[in-house]
């Protein structure tokens, strides 16, 4: 086989490890560019711990997770090819993040291993034994039957319906370009540049229904892991003020787990009925010159990776240097996800509402005091912003059109990228032919995910809508 | 049977469109060979539309001329009008399509024919096969094969193998209205005993229908007031072997005109008297092909439908009514034709008419197109369940030459898809079957950026050389051109000019030609003001990649090119155009087939014992046991077989190999 399959081949939910699974020629290849420091000589079957990262030739590439990386020299591994396993901690978003590194490495040919394939490939590659022959077509078997199932749990949800209808639209799409080819004799042909705005406007319409879905993604997540929420702000702002606030607060703790991979504090709350995963950045600033660049570079990158900043401002001085720095850092978010506490309103304001807004516009901004018996009223009040910022209106994830799937992910990525092309080749003045490949394989991609093959469902249309022949 | 002075090797039933090809490649490459038909008239006959190709089915021409077959070399001899179709889209579909004189072209190949060493035409009606128990024991299975055909006159002929090409002779049957007859097609004698003989011996028939529209004495047409259809200036044929001839014919017009409300009522209102509605007509009809009454009721809010007027030939009064099928009574017929600007006065020399014929479930087929019931008989084109000349001439080449690798102990020659549309063809007809007449289209290939007209002889030239199917001449001529082809490609990657003269040319192509077309529009001119910026930071390229750049093409280049270019055929030039052009999407194609190559590499055996396989499904085990499949690939595009299946018969395959190796 050319290429390399991935895929996370621990059971979902939360774990004490997890491992991400790889197969293929760029086993090695990928366990050097994720592993940071990763040794010269690579042992098979030896295990090394190191931090994984997205690219270790990037200085300055975040850690993901700390792993042990396995690597096994083809043919002795499950599937008789390379492999790889980085065993990391069981939590989903790490696991996804690793598997997501792999997977946009860049490396030719890497993609989402398919519903047993790593047992496919062990077959195919003469892994198994000739007694355990039957046995492994049972294997098989039964993987099929879950993915089946899986289609099936599916088909009767309202993610499948969605893709229904989208695959229709875009159906419709395909039909009339198959026409406009094989038919320039009739009356039906795309010939003036009117038709094929047309086209092209239906095409990006079809991308709109793939990229709305997309946009369930974040949503599915913080439906099932929370909002992942940094607290900002200068050394004595109030950061821990309002943390301890918000934690006093919070009717649900579910669990506690200090940072012991990385130098921030997460905690679980529910914040207005949304459950949140606060980010603490406090006390990376208090120390020398050195630590405190890489606070610096680490408040950063939370501030990038959360779905909620809540900046905390000394309303009481003037902006100083420091707040400064820490507002160009979250100037860049979107203003829907940043919430402005302005702090020590006892001390008199000195930082308004419209100061801040003049640097933040469209904010949401809360002034408050954090002290005494204040901060209960402090952390009912972020408590509503959040519950409102963030209004799941008791989504039930079952029901509704979340994509969570990781493989459907993937799928949808694929087809809204395959119909950009598609518009972008008409709209260049490419030709109709190459074109209408383009979104063909965004209709495979689709018809994967619902677990529909293409047969003759584009030509069915042809001839059922367009009035042809002699 | 006595083996005598009337011995063949290769027997072929029919003259038509792939009886032909057949006849030819077998004789060509030395088999005594016999080709029968019913009538004279029916060698190469045209009964239907006077046009050979169109998209998709100028492609078919193509790979069957690159094949070293007849049609294009005949329709170069014959054409009266030419016309490249779907210019303004990209090179893959552009599609050549000619207007036949009919009678020429028939005259021309039965000349072929007669001429061909080793062919001979016999002018009698096969009624029955002759087979003989297998006593071979070929693979583990014993079976039937041919030993000879009987025919009308109480002759028997011995040969060692039959190719049926019956077209829509076997048990044809016209209808117009209530007016049933039984007759072949433009009233030609039928073959009436064959089909029943077929049934008997156990092979899957079944009843096909098609129609035809009526034809008009020209002198009773109104020119004024349809649309005249010109042909191409530049003419381009059909062969690579007429690739450097200049064509200077005048070429006659075609004429557009529309059906109306008032004919679409008049048909609606004698809907009942048609024969496809009647009930009289079973067999199943092309949904591409509909006939006027059907467009009409299903189409109800199309006020109008086109029609194209087309001359049969030179010599000839017939014009043929291109878009009006029809299976209703002759009065009606004259009635709504008479509605029809253009027509209004036509006298109809000959109706309308439905054609139901037997023909054959290609699902009994092995690829090669040899029945999988009887061993050494082959079947080719309308008799598999295929509609259109070109669709049964390439069949009638492949059935011919695999005929002839039987008999030499050669495998036979199976087209991939990704190499002939002629591969789409015979795989989609013998892997999913049809319900309908088969027709090619573009849409039916998926890697239709490889298969294009202007590289077809790079396709399939050594492949039919190979299999002497290729002549030495157009075997030489064609290495000679791919090399030419070849050496420009690489010149053109590696060559650049200086940055200026590139930025000039740039300048010139990108901005001054389009400059005038957006003459008072603010938005456009800024916008190639901006383009014009931009070009004077453009780094260098070299010419393949300029090439990349849309609206520029191979002639453009001559402006910036100091040296000495090769002077190339149009087709030369186009196929480096093409090739540099589309290099990324071919790529991408190229890497797409590869991924799938693995599965039809993998050969399954034709004995293989699908009920002994744990773990196939039920509906696969009975279609994979009924259809055979040559590989891997074939089985997973079996409808029925899924994906899960396949899995199963890798894992098979797997360990049978692991089993040999071990003994």
């Amino acid at each position: 086989m050319a290429y390399t399959i991935a895929a996370i081949s621990t059971a979902p939910g939360e774990g004490g490890i997890g491992i991400v699974r790889v197969s293929g020629p760029e086993s090695k290849s990928l366990m050097k560019r994720l592993m940071l420091c990763c040794p010269e000589n690579i042992e098979p079957r030896h295990a090394y711990f190191g931090k994984v990262v997205r690219d270790s030739s990037d200085a300055c590439a975040e850690v993901i997770d700390e792993a042990v990386f396995l690597f096994m020299k083809g043919p002795a591994s499950y599937t008789g090819e390379d492999m790889l396993e980085i065993q990391g901690h069981g939590s989903n978003v790490s696991l996804r993040q690793i598997l997501s590194a792999v997977l946009s490495s860049g490396l030719s040919d890497v993609r989402m291993a398919d519903p047993g394939e790593f047992t496919k490939l062990a077959f195919l590659n003469g892994k198994m034994d000739l007694s355990q022959a039957e046995a492994v077509i049972d294997i098989i078997k039964a993987k099929t039957d879950i993915s089946l199932g899986i289609a099936e749990d599916q088909r009767a949800g309202r993610l499948s319906q969605t893709i229904r209808e989208i695959r229709g639209t875009l159906l419709d799409v395909l039909a009339q370009m198959a026409v406009d080819i094989d038919y320039p004799d009739e009356d039906y042909e795309l010939d003036d540049a009117a038709a094929y705005t047309e086209l092209i406007d239906q095409i990006r319409w079809v991308k709109t229904g793939v990229d709305d879905l997309l946009a369930t993604v974040s949503i599915g997540r913080i439906a099932r892991e929370g909002v992942r929420a940094v607290i900002a702000g200068k050394p004595n702002a109030g950061k821990s003020s309002l943390m301890n606030a918000i934690l006093g607060e919070g009717r649900v703790i579910v669990t506690d787990v200090p940072g012991t991979t990385r130098d921030t504090v997460e905690e679980s709350a529910s914040l207005g009925g949304v459950p949140i995963v606060l980010v603490d950045t406090a006390g990376l600033r208090e120390s020398d010159d050195i630590v405190e660049k890489i606070g610096i570079e680490r408040t950063e990158q939370a501030i990038a990776g959360a779905d909620l900043i809540i900046l905390v401002l000394d309303g009481s001085r003037e902006l100083d240097e420091e707040d400064n720095q820490v507002l160009s850092f979250v100037e860049k978010m979107n203003s829907n996800n940043i919430l402005v506490v302005i702090n020590k309103e006892d001390l008199g304001q000195t930082v308004t509402e419209a100061t801040v807004l003049e640097r933040l516009p469209g904010v949401r901004i809360i002034s408050t005091s954090l002290v005494g018996r204040d901060a209960v009223e402090a952390a009912r009040k972020i408590s509503d912003a959040v519950g409102e910022m963030f209004d799941l209106g008791g989504i039930n994830v079952r029901e509704t059109n979340i994509v969570t799937n990781e493989r459907h992910v993937h799928l949808l990525r694929k087809a809204s990228a395959d119909l950009e092309e598609s518009a972008a080749m008409l709209q260049n003045g490419e030709p109709i032919e190459v074109a209408e490949l383009s979104a063909h394989y965004a209709y495979e991609a689709l018809g994967a995910i619902i677990g529909e093959e293409v047969g003759e469902e584009i030509l069915n249309t042809v001839f059922s809508k367009f009035c042809l022949g002699k | 049977m006595d083996r005598n002075s009337n011995d063949y090797r290769i027997i072929v039933i029919g003259a038509g469109h792939a009886g032909c090809e057949a006849g030819l490649v077998c004789a060509r490459l030395g088999m005594k060979t016999a080709m029968f038909c019913t009538d004279i008239d029916s060698v190469a006959m045209m009964p239907c539309n006077p046009s050979i190709g169109g998209t998709g089915k100028g492609h078919l021409v193509r790979e069957l001329d690159a094949l070293g077959g007849e049609m294009g070399l005949n329709i170069d001899k014959t054409f009266i009008q030419s016309k490249m179709l779907n210019t303004s889209k990209g090179p893959a579909v552009h599609s050549l399509r000619a207007q036949a004189d009919k009678e020429k072209y028939h005259q021309e190949m039965l000349k072929t024919i007669r001429a061909q060493e080793n062919l001979d035409l016999i002018e009698d009606e096969v009624t029955e096969l002759v087979l003989v128990e297998n006593t071979e024991v070929s693979g583990s299975k014993a079976g039937r094969c041919i030993a000879g055909v009987r025919t009308a006159s109480g002759k028997e002929y011995c040969c060692d193998e039959v190719v049926i090409c019956t077209g829509t002779f076997l048990a044809g049957k016209i209808f117009i209205g209530d007016d049933v007859r039984i007759s072949g097609p433009s009233g030609l004698r039928p073959a009436t005993r064959l089909g029943e003989n077929l049934r008997e011996l156990g092979f899957p028939i079944r009843r096909f229908k098609t129609g035809t529209p009526a034809r008009m004495h020209k002198d009773t047409l109104n020119y004024d007031v349809m649309t005249e259809q010109l042909g191409d200036e530049k003419i381009v044929p059909f062969s690579f072997m007429n690739e450097d001839k200049e064509y200077d014919i005048d070429q006659i017009s075609c004429w557009l005109s529309y059906t109306n409300e008032t004919t679409h009522k008049i048909i609606l209102d004698n809907i009942e008297k048609s024969a496809m509605y009647s009930g009289n007509i079973v067999g199943v009809g092309p949904r591409y092909c509909p006939s006027i009454e059907d467009k009409v009721s299903r189409f109800k809010d199309r006020k109008r439908h086109q029609l194209f007027v087309e001359p049969e030939g030179l010599d000839t009064d017939l014009m043929y009514i291109q878009g009006m099928s029809s299976s209703l009574p002759e009065d009606v017929q004259h009635a709504f034709y008479a509605t029809i600007p253009g027509l209004e006065h036509a006298e109809i020399l000959s109706p309308a008419y439905a054609i139901e014929y037997d023909c054959v479930d290609p699902l009994s087929l092995k690829p090669s197109l040899e029945s999988k019931l009887v061993d050494g008989l082959f079947c080719a084109g309308q008799f598999n369940g295929s509609s259109g000349y070109e669709e049964a001439a390439s069949q009638g080449l492949i059935a011919g030459i695999n005929a002839v690798c039987r008999l030499t102990g050669k495998e036979p020659l199976v087209l991939r898809r990704d190499q002939a549309y002629i591969g789409v063809l015979i795989d989609d007809l013998v892997t999913k079957g049809t319900n309908e007449p088969y027709r090619i289209m573009t849409s039916r290939a998926e890697y239709r950026l490889l298969l294009r007209q202007d590289n077809a002889d790079r396709r399939l030239t050594a492949i039919g050389y190979e299999y002497g199917s290729v002549t030495e001449e157009r075997y030489q001529r064609y290495l000679a051109k791919k090399a030419r082809v070849d050496a420009e490609a690489a010149r053109l990657r590696a060559k650049r000019v200086d940055i200026d003269a590139f930025r000039a040319f740039l300048t010139k192509h990108e901005v001054d030609k389009v400059l005038a077309a957006c003459a008072g529009d603010p938005e456009k001119t800024a916008q190639l003001e901006r383009k014009r910026n931009e070009i004077k930071e453009t780094s260098n390229q070299c010419f393949a990649d300029i090439l990349k750049r849309p609206g520029i093409f191979y002639d453009d280049l001559a402006d910036i090119d100091d040296e000495t270019r090769p002077s190339l055929t149009e087709n030369e030039k186009t196929e480096v155009e093409v090739m540099l052009k589309y290099d990324g999407y071919i790529r991408k194609q190229v890497s797409e087939v590869e991924k799938l190559r693995s599965l039809e590499d993998k050969k399954l055996s034709e004995s293989l014992d699908y009920n002994s396989i744990g773990g196939l499904r039920l509906e696969a085990r009975q279609k994979l046991s009924n259809i055979r499949p040559r590989t891997v690939g074939q089985a997973s595009r079996i409808s029925g077989v899924s994906p899960a299946d396949i899995n199963v018969l890798l894992v098979y395959l797997e360990k049978e190999m692991r089993y040999d190796h071990k003994i």
